[in-house]
């Protein structure tokens, strides 16, 4: 499938700050599930570094405005093609040992509740496969944290989303990878879009999911949020140990005081 | 028990031939003179301090470590086999991180378990697959020795990230010298002052390839409320670079820049004395003010060189140690000079319920503690803080190790009635870039209390001048 | 040089000049107290010398009525009134701390006594300190740091920062000083050339300790137009307006030289220098004194913020 994706994300500064650094994770990388025809960061007036790869195979920039800043307006536009590789990551450049994936942060890091999840579910799994063992832990996560805007926030670690009961993509994925490290599968979080204008909603175009690693396989995909693996509809961008170590942007103004945010993601398939 | 230890100066058969010409210094130093010249030393060593730094309000004497005249020696020959066996495990030591964050061979080869060094928390999956300039992660080793016998050391432990206490070994040769010259003159002390250029030099030649010029090197400091404030300054001062704060860089575009009055200057090689966790907010701890914001994107796209290299933790790790022999096997080719001390890793169950039994004969470790905190000397110990420890130890075995109880030599050392017998560590810094390079000194700490194992600053330490006798 | 290093020996000698200033004040509403109450004259002295500083509202919300021997504490010993004397001398060693490498042993001394003796004066009882012992403590404290940058300090560009501070924190306060006793301290028009007003204007004269400088450069005739010239244009008084430029102009010319770039810090004090070089008493009083004051405070800050963006930042390319 072929995607055409425009992504611009604008800060507004209420007043004008010093500068703003920022570190992008806005350039998908090549694997066997896609592939860029082409694709362009833009960021008006800023002084861009060069992208380079990084360990986990990811494309990283780094861009920066100084003095007097009164908004950043970073656009992101490209053309992908995509292909079906039933949630499977190959062909994927990365240098990262999995086993270094079993680690939590603070906002994967299981409270009892958690713990119960995992328990609960693979306690009458003993002879199923590791791979059916990560389709049952995204199943429960799916079931236990209804798709409910609002209920958390962009800082909610998964212990709390679960106390939540409910959540977004953000949450479903650093839920299941808590559980998928308490079951010792090495995961992840991954950042990217999905074409979801069929049914989904506007805001789930900038979308998150898991990778499990499984041995023998390799790194899959498990997209809590709508009970499925990523499939052509998906765009990668990058991995990190959660939501904000894999964010697409991360920044830090200077001397700012209060701060607009607007975002527009649009995915559209093109006709073929 | 005391007869054991080993008498660096007065050995089983007699006076040992390095302390010959000391006995006689002492043992004709009459006592008010002795006591002019401790206080000659503190007031030199306040006024360095003054120099660099203002502990607390106005120069407060207790912040200084104690220092002891009475110098340690070591033979040009004992100081040649340390030297071979440091500098091999220094290269050890990074041929193991240019490793762990390449292919991990050693790891598939199944010498070192894969979750030792990948679940490590000091293991950076940011940069994985990254190689620094000449591959070296660790720049400035500092490696813990203690000794049993006149042929024996041991290593205590490693110190690839940021080791302190130097300034302290070119301190103490600096007061001894202005303090005694003509020990000097009658002796052949190696000198040691050309650490400071021997590190400059270190630090340029690993700077980035984009450099093209005299790289410019600078030395980042967490600032002037660290405790450690005086010696980033000290080494600053001594090798000409600026001492920055992580607010007087900034990132931009692919480089580093450091804000002058000149306007932004490019910054090569960063030697940091500050936490991997604090040095860039965009990539590990968000709330950190120290750091350079964007610092690991233009370190990772090799414009600027960061010494340590971040990840360098993951070899000094306490349970990583017990592998180093290994590493030298491994990677060198060689036999190891120097040996590590026997270790029983608590989480593996044997060992565990080794050192459980035999705890009050032990000295058990947290894996990543330092400084002599979080540590149990037991037969040091009453029974009840054994216990406790002991429970502690049970319920979170994984985070111990334990050691026997070394002997640990003793030096003479000043004491109210003349002189005494206490003991000391050494921990010598070989500097790894283009070169391997160790200056023929190393701070001595001396554990001042008698019977005291531990020679930590901050637990009743003090610091001595170390000798090393240049050959005829 | 490191802008941060730079911004503390600049900020340094701003707070060393300015706790002089401060001192002075006091010395000025001191000498005024002594002064018999006319009657119709300004009722409060005190009043006068809080508002020239701008915390005549700071004070009262904390001490309430206005009386000597609190507006004695908040100028001299407040820490929480940032104008203070021991305020100003304790930033200053602060700063002086935080650049210590880039101090000679005699300056840090000479920083690091002060603040010391301070520390013992706060401990001593207020009966035993008279303002005036007070005001000559800072004068002599600050005379001595000044002494020891000048006689020890290698003339590389940190001495230039420091002077820069001098000259920038010495020419506003002067400003300052002569703008309180023009606008703020003679209640009306009517008072010109009273009595009040000649001893107002001693008053300010012996603040500067430019009394018998004054006498020597003017013959002792008491003038305001005179005395305003002697504050502001007369090149052989240190603390005029003009000597002040001079000296900025000074180390910005040495600092671009050094740099080997002119600058628009160099450009403005040039300009400044030029104009105050070329005015004479009379146009001053054309433009109105405390608007030719206020312009003067104005543009003086203005100088500062160059100096700031072109080195202080380290962004200036």
């Amino acid at each position: 499938m072929i995607l055409k994706v425009f992504h611009k994300t604008r800060y507004d500064f209420a007043s004008p700050v010093a500068g703003i650094i920022q570190s992008l994770r806005l350039t998908p990388a090549k694997c066997d599930s896609q592939k860029v025809i082409n694709w362009s960061v833009d960021v008006p007036d800023a002084v861009m570094g060069e992208a380079f790869r990084d360990g986990a195979g990811d494309y990283i920039q780094t861009i920066s405005l100084r003095k007097r800043v009164e908004h950043i307006e970073i656009t992101v536009s490209g053309t992908i093609e995509t292909i079906d590789t039933a949630g499977v990551l190959r062909g994927h450049r990365e240098r990262v040992p999995p086993r270094a994936y079993l680690r939590n942060t603070v906002r994967t890091e299981p409270n009892r509740a958690i713990v119960d999840l995992v328990q609960d579910t693979l306690r009458d799994a003993a002879s199923a496969s590791a791979l059916e063992h990560a389709h049952l832990l995204a199943a429960a996560v799916s079931e236990a944290l209804p798709y409910r805007p609002g209920a958390t926030h962009a800082h909610t670690t998964a212990a709390e989303a679960m106390n939540a009961g409910a959540g977004v993509c953000q949450d479903h994925t650093q839920v299941l990878i808590s559980c998928a490290h308490l079951a010792d599968f090495p995961a992840r979080y991954v950042s990217g879009y999905l074409n979801a204008t069929e049914d989904g909603s506007a805001h789930e175009a900038s979308h998150a999911w898991a990778e499990i690693y499984i041995e023998g396989l390799g790194w899959v995909g498990f997209d809590a949020s709508n009970k499925c693996c990523p499939n052509d509809q998906y765009i990668r961008l990058g991995s990190g140990l959660d939501a904000q170590n894999a964010a697409p942007l991360r920044g830090l103004v200077l001397g700012g005081g209060a701060e607009v945010l607007d975002v527009t993601v649009v995915i559209e398939a093109q006709q073929q | 028990m005391v007869a054991s230890f080993f008498n660096e100066m007065y050995a089983s058969d007699g006076l040992r031939a390095p302390y010959q010409m000391l006995e006689g210094w002492y043992q004709n130093m009459p006592a008010e003179f002795r006591a002019l010249k401790q206080a000659e030393a503190e007031d030199l060593f306040r006024r360095y301090g003054i120099t660099f730094a203002v502990y607390g309000e106005g120069g407060d004497p207790d912040r200084l470590i104690p220092f002891d005249m009475f110098p340690r020696v070591f033979t040009a020959q004992e100081w040649r086999k340390l030297e071979r066996g440091i500098k091999q495990r220094a290269r050890a030591l990074n041929a193991f991180l240019s490793d762990v964050y390449d292919r991990g061979e050693i790891v598939r080869a199944g010498l070192i378990p894969a979750d030792l060094v990948y679940r490590n928390d000091a293991y950076e999956i940011a940069v994985a697959g990254f190689r620094p300039p000449l591959g070296i992660f660790s720049h400035i080793v500092g490696i813990d020795l203690v000794r049993t016998g006149a042929e024996q050391f041991y290593v205590l432990e490693d110190n690839c990230r940021t080791p302190s206490g130097v300034s302290y070994m070119l301190e103490n040769r600096e007061v001894m010298m202005r303090m005694f010259p003509h020990l000097f003159q009658e002796n052949r002390v190696a000198p040691v002052d050309g650490y400071a250029r021997l590190l400059k030099r270190t630090l340029a030649s690993v700077a980035p390839a984009k450099c093209d010029r005299d790289p410019c090197v600078v030395l980042l400091t967490p600032g002037h409320f660290n405790s450690a404030y005086y010696e980033h300054s000290f080494l600053a001062d001594l090798m000409g670079i600026e001492l920055v704060e992580g607010q007087d860089l900034f990132v931009e575009g692919d480089f580093c820049w450091m804000r002058t009055t000149e306007g932004p200057r490019k910054v090569d090689v960063i030697y940091r004395r500050i936490d991997d966790a604090f040095l860039d907010p965009l990539c590990f701890r968000p709330d950190s003010t120290l750091g350079v914001p964007g610092l690991m994107n233009v370190y990772r796209s090799g414009g600027v060189t960061i010494c340590s290299a971040p990840g360098a933790g993951v070899a000094d790790d306490k349970a990583i140690y017990t592998y180093v022999p290994e590493m030298v096997r491994f990677y060198l080719g060689e036999t190891p000079i120097l040996d590590n001390v026997p270790t029983w890793q608590c989480a593996k169950s044997d060992d565990l319920k080794y050192v459980l039994e035999n705890i009050g004969e032990l000295v058990v470790k947290e894996v990543h503690g330092s400084g002599g905190y979080g540590m149990l000397v037991g037969p040091a110990s009453d029974r009840a803080t054994v216990e406790a420890f002991a429970a502690k130890v049970a319920e979170n075995p994984s985070n111990y190790i334990a050691q026997p109880t070394l002997a640990l030599s003793t030096c003479p050392t000043f004491v109210d009635e003349g002189i005494a017998p206490r003991h000391v560590d050494l921990r010598p810094y070989c500097l790894v870039g283009r070169d391997v390079e160790l200056v023929p000194g190393a701070l001595t700490r001396v554990a001042l209390t008698d019977g005291s194992l531990v020679v930590n600053s901050s637990q009743g330490g003090g610091v001595k001048d170390t000798w090393v006798i240049a050959e005829e | 040089m490191l802008s941060r290093t730079a911004a503390n020996l600049f900020w340094m000698t701003r707070f060393l000049e300015r706790s002089e200033t401060t001192a002075r004040l006091l010395d000025m509403g001191f000498r005024n107290a002594l002064l018999p109450n006319t009657g119709g004259g300004y009722r409060n002295e005190w009043g006068a010398i809080l508002q020239s500083k701008g915390v005549l509202q700071s004070f009262t919300d904390k001490y309430g009525e206005i009386v000597q021997r609190n507006v004695e504490s908040f100028l001299f010993f407040d820490m929480e009134n940032p104008s203070s004397v021991a305020s100003c001398i304790r930033s200053a060693r602060e700063n002086a701390r935080i650049v210590r490498t880039a101090l000679t042993s005699q300056v840090w001394d000479a920083i690091n006594t002060s603040y010391q003796e301070l520390m013992a004066m706060q401990r001593t009882e207020r009966s035993k300190l008279s303002i005036p012992d007070l005001t000559d403590w800072t004068i002599r404290t600050s005379s001595l740091i000044r002494g020891a940058i000048e006689s020890t300090q290698l003339r590389i560009d940190g001495y230039n920062f420091m002077n820069l501070g001098y000259a920038v924190e010495r020419a506003d306060n002067t400003a300052r000083l002569l703008d309180v006793k023009y606008y703020v301290l003679l209640p009306s028009v009517a008072y010109v050339g009273s009595g009040l007003d000649n001893y107002q204007w001693t008053t300010l004269l012996r603040a500067l300790s430019a009394h018998r400088a004054y006498n020597w450069a003017y013959g002792g005739e008491l003038t305001s137009v005179q005395i305003a010239h002697f504050l502001l244009l007369n090149p052989k008084f240190p603390r005029s307006l003009l000597s002040c430029y001079a000296q900025a102009n000074e180390h910005l010319d040495q600092l671009a030289r050094v740099y080997g770039r002119s600058t628009p810090a160099q450009e403005g004090a040039r300009t400044l220098l030029g104009e105050l070089a070329e005015a004479h008493i009379d146009d001053v009083f054309d433009e109105g004194l405390h608007e030719f004051l206020t312009r003067m405070i104005n543009v003086n800050g203005g100088l500062a913020q160059a100096i700031h963006d072109q080195y202080l930042t380290g962004e200036a390319r």
